[in-house]
């Protein structure tokens, strides 16, 4: 890799900070508390968009079913604050069970009572769900489109079972956070609000350092062989299956904690987590944004989303085809998505089609020529 | 069957689907032995590394490897049980470089574990010079593996199979694609190789075969025809029907 490329990545992944650093700063004194609000949930979707990136960008894994372990994140948090704000309830329970009669809390809300149990839950249970469907899928040596329909067909299985269960979690009207109480304050209010988005962006930046560790060195390079070539992997003496079940679980867990900041700050969970489209988009997020790079799948989720409802707010209805134009003008025209494209010098080939910049000759290029000399 | 022996293939047949690529297949492979094998096109040969490394379960018959039955297992566990396989098509990863490709076969023990909490040890990272030099690519160890020639890319997967340290090497056409020279270099590396590895050399190129100076076997139709020196094999009146002509008789 040549000089000048690697001092660009550090002016890019710089900039980024500096950028991200102020947004975090400067962003609940500047911004309206709706508009916060808004940046905030869309920060909390750039963690399942890590996820997606780590499973997909690296180890080649297209799931369409990441909805279900967002989903169970959500719910983990809702259930808690649910139950531990229920007190002026008929039988200390939450409202809803008085609309269908139930009298008794179903048995697995009752750890819910318990913070602990619930910081855990939150990214353990997704991470768990999803090593388990993970094992079983890739022990099978299911791949490929196999796999993407088969992680879709588990989505539609939570979202109709969730759909169905109103007596244990309000089925399709989902579980409402934003009445409830956390320390003492109303989970909806502004302050509290301000305090979910910090919370996020620390999050977020946890998240990223956390996926670059993981995709750094031998692990990450054995995620990308399985991507590239699993039989090579095999043959070498790994076992792929362990792999892409670690992977998974952990994109798993990242979706749990995603779904849990996105259904505080939007003030409920419900099924509607877990439709076919939602999980696609996520897959688009990191598509546009850049695969393989981490970065670009955080700044896919949040532009992205950003766009979608600036652009929903001035022409409502014509969001799907814009995000439909983006995705196939990526596929087609950026295959490496945005990200991706500027690391690769994109911008200075295009900027030398249209002769606004002459050629340079970099390090990479005097290498090849001398390559092709010999 | 005595203490000498490392492999042992007894009745081979794999039939895909009614077509019999490895017929009664039996081949026996002591330590230390580099043994070539030949044989006209679909003659089997890939078929019969398949079976061996796991990729392949045979419809019939038993591949005995150090006392134990491989049949059955996993490419991953024949793989750490000390069995080392070079593609016919050079099969290196080419999104990481010569370095990282090499990381990945020196590293020992292969758990996740391994990888993702602890550095990669000296000694591995001596020995990857070590290979690096052997093949002559010392001066690319941060070049991707993509963009080496064709030759180069042959030669970083036998530096990856020789930094497995496997006790057998299965070598599929190594030097399809060199040059005159690279392939005389290839023949001198794979011989020094044997005497402390068991190696198998598949290829049709019979300078090269000759140039290893080893025992051939030749396969056609998915059985041994006939095995021996080269001198042998090459009069041996089967072995040139098959080889010089009518082999659709
Ligand atoms: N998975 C498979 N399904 C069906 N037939 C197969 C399969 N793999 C190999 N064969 C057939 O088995 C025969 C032996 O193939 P094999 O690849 O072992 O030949 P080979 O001796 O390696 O040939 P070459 O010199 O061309 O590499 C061929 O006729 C091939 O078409
Ligand atoms: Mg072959």
């Amino acid at each position: 890799m040549s000089q000048s490329k690697i001092k660009f990545d550090k002016k890019i992944v710089l900039s980024f900070w500096i950028i991200l650093i102020a947004l975090i700063i400067a962003a609940p004194t500047i911004l309206p508390v709706f508009r916060l609000n808004l940046l905030g949930r869309y920060l909390s979707l750039s963690i399942v968009a890590l996820g997606v990136d780590l499973i997909w960008g690296y180890t080649g894994l297209l799931s369409l079913g990441q909805g279900i372990f967002f989903a169970l994140g959500g719910y983990c948090a809702a259930m808690y604050l649910q139950i531990t704000s229920s007190s002026e309830f008929p039988n200390n329970i939450p409202e809803f069970f008085a609309l269908y009669g139930v009298e008794k809390l179903p048995f697995f809300w009752e750890p819910f009572r318990s913070p602990a149990f619930t910081f855990f839950a939150i990214w353990i249970i997704p991470a768990l769900v999803a090593g388990l469907i993970g094992f079983l899928v890739f022990r099978n040596r299911i791949k490929g489109v196999y796999f993407s329909i088969l992680t879709q067909a588990s989505l539609l299985v939570f979202f109709n079972f969730f759909n169905g269960q109103q007596k244990l979690i309000n089925g399709t009207n989902g579980l409402k956070t934003d009445v409830t109480q956390l320390f003492g304050q109303m989970v909806g209010s502004e302050s509290m609000q301000r305090i979910f988005f910090w919370v996020t962006a620390i999050l977020v930046i946890g998240a990223w350092f956390f996926a670059k560790w993981v995709v750094k060195g031998r692990f990450g390079n054995i995620l990308i062989g399985i991507r590239d070539d699993e039989p090579r992997v095999r043959f070498t003496g790994y076992n792929p299956v362990i792999f892409k079940t670690i992977i998974f679980s952990i994109a798993g867990g990242l979706a749990g904690i995603s779904g849990a900041l996105y259904t505080v700050q939007s003030g409920i969970v419900s099924p509607q987590f877990m439709t076919v489209p939602f999980s696609i988009e996520m897959v688009i997020w990191v598509a546009v944004g850049g695969r393989g790079t981490l970065l670009g799948a955080i700044m896919g989720a949040v532009f992205i989303n950003y766009a979608k409802s600036l652009v929903s707010e001035a022409l409502p209805a014509s969001w799907m085809f814009i995000q439909g134009g983006l995705f196939i003008l990526v596929v087609t025209a950026l295959p490496e998505g945005v990200l991706g494209w500027i690391q690769g010098d994109g911008p200075r080939n295009l900027l030398q089609r249209f002769g606004l910049k002459r050629k340079i000759e970099t390090y990479p290029s005097l290498e090849i020529n001398n390559e092709a000399k010999k | 069957m005595n203490n000498k022996n490392l492999l042992n293939l007894i009745d081979i047949t794999v039939s895909f689907e009614g077509f019999l690529a490895l017929n009664k297949l039996n081949l026996n492979l002591n330590k230390g032995e580099l043994r070539a094998v030949i044989g006209p096109n679909g003659a089997g040969k890939t078929t019969f590394l398949d079976v061996i490394t796991g990729k392949v379960k045979p419809t019939k018959g038993e591949v005995i490897f150090k006392g134990k039955s491989l049949i059955g297992r996993n490419e991953h566990k024949i793989a750490r049980l000390g069995v080392g396989r070079k593609f016919q098509s050079p099969r290196i990863f080419e999104n990481l470089t010569v370095k990282e490709n090499l990381e990945i076969s020196v590293t020992t023990p292969k758990s996740p574990l391994n990888l993702i909490n602890k550095n990669i040890k000296d000694e591995q990272l001596d020995e990857i010079e070590r290979l690096m030099k052997i093949v002559n690519l010392s001066q690319k160890v941060n070049l991707k593996a993509g963009s080496l020639s064709h030759g180069q890319k042959q030669w970083l997967e036998i530096a990856m199979l020789v930094g497995q340290k496997p006790d057998l090497m299965l070598v599929d056409e190594p030097v399809a694609g060199l040059t005159d020279e690279e392939t005389d270099l290839t023949a001198d590396l794979l011989k020094s190789l044997s005497g402390e590895n068991t190696v198998v050399v598949i290829d049709h190129d019979m300078e090269f075969i000759r140039r290893l100076d080893s025992n051939v076997s030749v396969l056609n139709q998915g059985t041994v025809l006939c095995e021996g020196t080269m001198e042998t094999i090459q009069k041996d009146k089967k072995v040139i029907d098959v080889y010089l002509g009518r082999p659709e008789d």
